[in-house]
């Protein structure tokens, strides 16, 4: 197991002792809706160290949204079940109370939102916006705050940070709000930032240019960081750990080149057949899952992506449709599927030599 | 261009949107040049893939050749007749010849109406009546892009977004067309669902000898589905070629640029690819920079490039139909990796 990930089903002695900065197990967040119950979230566990960057991967509907939110505490707390636990460096997030979550949001730990138009106030300046994060915070006077945002908004590359401290969020271009929205995230140093697909509506240019910001930042403030992403590429460009979620469970999760490199999930290995490449065949069509997501209001049981695995029906006793495959790490490198090492390093060569040739 | 007898050929199209201001009495004060004196053709049965950021006027060239706007100046020419100033009598015979595919499946089916009623609409609003009828022939084209028939009398609501796209589809399909526009077809889409209805398009276009003017910002999509790319810029465009021309010998800045910020799952071992860091953002189109417009993030730019504009042709030592439009071409050879991250001035 690398530095960086542990895992809380290891059962050794030494990572008992010794707790990741944020350590989330057994997380089961269930919504109550009109339909019935949403099990959005249903037994995931994960680690992740200060300085590194966890990519979570996964379809519309995964659950990776989800996961974050509880772990700020943003979820509506009415219609919610949470169980399982969440430790930021050692405190309990889950049972901590509304005001204890306050203190560490923005603060602690900070969110980044995909659509930064629709999170930021279109009625206050964009400085005003970051300093009033700082002031909560700090309790720093109005001027001192000012200057911090203009601080921020040099930092993550805004041309003539004290002429913009003045804007309004539509007087910003795509890339110039997520910049904002990052400069919000990160103006009290957080020590965990989540990104909730940052980069998604925005150009490639402008999405390298952002990547390249939050590795900077994370090299100088050693940022625990999660990144939630449905594009393969971005992750293999960020993160050090991938986790990858189907129907509300992780089904594999390992370091990067370990995941992307040699997946065992046929899920994963679904998803890296469905995107094109930039120097892969082209006249090769490619190879998508079939089917679709599954309902989290009545998953199927045993594996939730057995109905659309190619592998199913190779699994004897039909464990695939009737028991729950376990996440068990080999090397830190986890897969939840029932298919043995031999038959998974048979049928995933076949598949991967029919993409390749 | 070396096509000869093209379904569509596209020359100097401009599209320029007024912007009104002033009180008590307004008056156009300016004008958005979404496009900007943009040429293109495509031939019948190809794929044309249009990539470019967002704000490079590629959805307004979409709408545009489809005729839902009116262009400013140039000329549109589809299968030898000028559309370009058609008025809705004319366009009449053409409409059911070119069709378009929208972006977001959510929105671009009506609601209230089932998909069988969707899908025949075509037929309805041009007055066509298919031997066997035309709830057979929307059954058929169900079929054809891989729904259950029986869905027939289903809403929108009931489908996911995937198989949504696949309505979109089949009804963009329902009068035969020979050239479909497809604006942003996949993106709205899961990378799972993403690669069906990419296949899916694929087969058609293969199938039915349908040309496609393919409209993404993905450019591996892009390149996966079409045949000749055009990247544009600020309602130009700046490079376009065969596929693998383009990918594997980008000439123009800009396309290098866009392709090195692409990030990939690269193979095992395989070194990341050097990455140009562009700086900034696209002007406005509002007021476009003089000559070239990529020239104020271009780290080759020079006086030329702010005095004159430089000509879309083809630069020697490049393939027919390899077209760019710039001053300062990259060179054939992959430059060293010290030449590489350049930081434009």
């Amino acid at each position: 197991m690398s530095a960086g990930t542990s895992t809380s089903t290891s059962s050794s002695a030494d990572t008992e002792a010794r707790v990741p900065f944020l350590s989330v197990r057994d997380l089961k967040v269930h919504f109550s809706t009109e339909d019935g119950v949403v099990k959005a979230v249903d037994g995931l566990s994960f680690g992740l160290e200060r300085g590194r960057t966890l990519g979570i991967v996964g379809e519309s509907g995964s659950g990776k949204s989800v996961t974050n939110l509880a772990i700020l505490g943003l979820h509506d707390r009415e219609r919610t079940a949470l169980d399982g636990e969440v430790l930021l460096d050692g405190r309990e997030l889950l049972t901590a109370a509304e005001r204890d979550l306050e203190a560490l949001r923005g603060n602690t730990m900070s969110m980044i939102f995909q659509d930064a138009l629709a999170s930021l106030s279109p009625y206050h300046t964009v400085g005003a916006q970051i300093a009033e994060t700082y002031r909560k915070h700090t309790g720093a006077s109005r001027r001192e705050a000012r200057a911090r945002a203009v601080e921020m908004l040099r930092r993550v590359g805004i041309p003539q940070p004290d002429m913009r401290v003045g804007d309004y969020p539509h007087q910003f271009s795509g890339g110039m709000r997520q910049r904002a929205m990052i400069a919000m995230a990160l103006v009290c140093d957080p020590e965990l930032l989540i990104a909730d697909e940052p980069t998604t509506a925005l150009d490639v240019t402008v999405q390298a240019q952002i990547m390249d910001l939050l590795r900077d930042l994370q090299q100088e403030f050693g940022t625990a960081i999660i990144f939630i992403t449905h594009d393969l590429g971005v992750i293999a460009n960020l993160a050090d750990d991938v986790l990858v979620m189907y129907g509300g469970r992780c089904v594999e999760k390992g370091g990067r080149a370990e995941v992307l490199g040699v997946p065992r999930h046929p899920y994963t290995l679904g998803l890296l057949g469905s995107m094109p490449s930039l120097d892969g065949p082209v006249d090769v069509p490619l190879s998508p899952i079939p089917g679709t997501p599954p309902s989290l209001l009545a998953p199927p049981p045993g594996c939730r992506f057995h109905p659309r695995c190619a592998f199913a029906e190779k699994v004897r006793d039909a464990l695939c449709s009737t028991r729950r495959p376990l996440l068990e790490p080999v090397d830190g490198h986890g897969t939840a599927c029932h298919l043995t090492a031999g038959q998974r390093r048979e049928y995933f060569a076949d598949y991967r030599a029919a993409r390749v040739n | 261009m070396t096509i000869t007898d093209p379904l569509l050929d596209v020359s100097g199209l401009t599209k320029h949107f007024p912007i009104r201001g002033g009180f008590p009495f307004p008056r156009t004060v300016g004008a958005v040049r979404a496009v900007d004196g943009l040429d293109l053709q495509v031939a019948e049965g190809e794929s044309l893939g249009l990539v470019g950021e967002s704000g490079c006027g590629k959805s307004t060239t979409g709408r545009l050749i489809t005729r839902l706007l009116e262009p400013t100046t140039g000329r549109i020419t589809y299968a030898g007749r000028d559309i370009t100033h058609a008025n809705r009598r004319q366009l009449a015979s053409v409409r059911p010849e070119i069709q378009m595919i929208f972006q977001d499946p959510y929105s671009s089916l009506n609601p209230r109406q089932t998909i069988g009623r969707i899908v025949a609409a075509p037929m309805e609003i041009h007055g066509i009546s298919p031997a066997g009828g035309r709830e057979r022939r929307v059954r058929e084209l169900l079929e054809l892009v891989g729904l259950n028939p029986e869905h027939y009398n289903r809403f929108p609501h009931e489908f996911s977004g995937g198989q949504r796209q696949r309505i979109g589809v089949a009804r963009a399909l329902t009068l035969s067309p020979k050239l479909i526009v497809a604006d942003e077809p996949v993106s709205a889409l899961d990378v799972s669902i993403q690669a069906q209805v990419v296949n899916l398009l694929q087969t058609l276009q293969r199938d039915l000898g349908i040309a496609f003017v393919f409209i993404a910002h993905d450019l591996a999509v892009v390149r996966h589905f079409s045949q000749r790319v055009a990247v544009m810029y600020l309602g130009r465009v700046v490079e376009i070629a065969h596929r693998s021309d383009l990918y594997e010998n980008p000439r123009h800045p800009y396309t290098r640029a866009l392709l090195s910020a692409v990030p990939e799952v690269t193979a095992e071992g395989a070194p990341p690819r050097d990455r140009i860091r562009l700086t900034g953002d696209v002007p406005s189109p509002i007021d476009p920079p003089s000559g070239c417009r990529f020239r104020t993030r271009c780290w080759k730019a020079t006086d030329q490039c702010a005095a004159r504009t430089p000509p879309l042709a083809r630069i020697e030592g490049d393939a027919t139909g390899h077209l760019t439009a710039c001053h300062h071409p990259e060179t054939v050879e992959k430059p060293a990796a010290a030449q590489g991250p350049a930081t434009p001035g």
